[in-house]
């Protein structure tokens, strides 16, 4: 793959297909830890973070194990197997060796353990026929592209909260339909042909 | 034979996996500091949050690290307050136990209805629909039981349309007070015992037409009081704990019989 393919990737994860808004993948995170910038970027870095570890290792697994054995219909269990122990592992090793990061992190790492974005990512790698870098390329810009949208959203919600909207729309609805017109706005991107 | 493969290289990932994790478990094992574990011990464990930390967890690791106060946990009463404080090595500040109280005696018989709601069984949707309640009253408790849901102590039932809080059960984790979206609910000290079941602050004439046991502020109470202990604000008959000496002399002069000694 050429430089331009794996730019091409990277820039489709986060602005054209991005993960939330023309996916739908990882609702639950993005509506659940928006409710504050700083809680949104330390989930938003999580998701990066394994997303990117998740799809180098699911593409070794594919393409090393499955595929090799022609057992490429199990790629679902076997990724969910992967990314659950890798989660697990990650937390481990980061509350021994940085703990800043660890309690950055906090309680989001867990958390995404079972995030169908980052199960997503690695089964869109295998569907799309991404070699290893452009795996790895397309896990962290989509990780990026879910930081993106939930750091987004989560200011817009801080607003939102000083608004005077019609009082029976207080607290989830208005969150839905706030949500609904920053997907539309990323509405603006798709479609758009790069290279 | 795929059969066979899948059962073999998923098992063998699993194996593989559940072995890494039990290495790494103990090769990057971090040590809890001991104090946290025997704090932790010490909590009642509901994970209430009545002490503003994420869960005991979360106390029990605040405590440890010496940054928040031993009696924070109301739900576990003082005695653990003590054992907590024993452990850190310091003297426990005596922890004043709160207990829910619902300031509101509309229930079914005397109360008057603004409208029949059969919408869903919650505060918040029963307020929508104009007036902020579904009793004439605007200040009445709604009762569909947002602080029942919300009590993990079994110590809030609905009793005829009214949030009742039973004074046995209750710990003063303030779930409830939390829960009720209209801020009816007030944690009040349990050796407060004389208390006005009314909030309403309407003038008297309104409030006679709304609710048989509701404060029309008569100022009886206020001048009868032998401690300058009550004084209506609002039409609305007001204790200041500070002053009541419990002696429950205001019980037996109120008009609306509203004012009450409250027994445990």
């Amino acid at each position: 793959m050429t430089v331009t393919e794996y730019l091409s990737i990277a820039i489709g994860a986060i602005l054209i297909n991005n993960f939330i808004f023309s996916q739908f993948l990882g609702c639950c995170p993005f509506l659940g830890c928006s409710s504050k910038v700083e809680t949104a970027s330390g989930m938003g870095l999580a998701v990066v973070f394994v997303m990117g570890l998740a799809s180098a290792i699911c593409y070794v697994v594919n393409e090393f194990i499955l595929v090799p054995l022609g057992l490429a219909f199990l790629k679902t269990l076997a990724f969910i197997l992967v990314i659950a122990a890798l989660v697990q592992f990650v937390e481990m090793f980061l509350k021994k060796a940085v703990p800043s990061l660890y309690s950055a992190l906090g309680i989001y790492l867990p958390l995404i353990t079972t995030n169908c974005a980052v199960l997503g990512v690695v089964l869109l790698n295998v569907q799309n026929g991404y070699d290893f870098l452009g795996s790895v390329i397309y896990g962290i810009t989509g990780g990026l592209g879910f930081m993106l949208a939930i750091v987004l959203f989560a200011s817009v919600r801080e607003r939102i909260q000083f608004a005077d909207y019609p009082e029976c729309f207080e607290g989830f609805p208005i969150c839905l339909i706030s949500a609904g017109l920053v997907a539309l706005a990323f509405m603006g991107f798709s479609g758009m042909k790069i290279f | 034979m795929s059969i066979v493969y899948s059962v073999l290289v998923l098992g063998a990932l699993g194996a593989i996996f559940g072995a890494l994790l039990a290495f790494a478990a103990k090769i990057f094992h971090v040590e809890v500091d001991p104090k946290q574990a025997a704090v932790r011990e010490c909590l009642a464990g509901a994970n209430c949050g009545g002490c503003g930390y994420p869960g005991c967890d979360g106390y029990a690791a605040a405590v440890a690290k010496g940054e928040a106060p031993c009696n924070k946990c109301v739900a576990s009463g003082p005695e653990a307050a003590a054992k907590i404080a024993e452990i850190m090595g310091v003297a426990a500040s005596d922890a004043e136990k709160m207990v829910a109280f619902v300031p509101c005696s509309g229930c079914k018989d005397v109360a008057e209805m603004r409208f029949n709601y059969t919408g869903p069984e919650d505060c918040r949707a029963a307020m929508l629909f104009g007036g902020k309640s579904n009793k004439l009253c605007t200040f009445a408790c709604i009762g569909m039981g947002n602080c029942v849901k919300a009590c993990k102590f079994d110590a809030m039932h609905i009793v005829k349309g009214v949030a009742q809080v039973d004074r046995s059960k209750c710990v003063g984790c303030g779930a409830c007070a939390d829960a009720c979206p209209k801020d009816i609910v007030k944690l009040l000290p349990e050796k407060q015992k004389v208390v006005v079941a009314c909030r309403s602050q309407d003038k008297g004439a309104q409030v006679m037409k709304m609710c048989k046991a509701g404060c029309i502020g008569c100022m009886k109470c206020q001048r009868e009081c032998p401690n300058d202990a009550i004084h209506v604000e609002n039409f609305l008959a007001k204790i200041d704990p500070e002053k009541c000496t419990q002696c429950g002399h205001c019980v037996g002069t109120c008009t609306r019989q509203i004012i009450r000694k409250l027994d445990a």
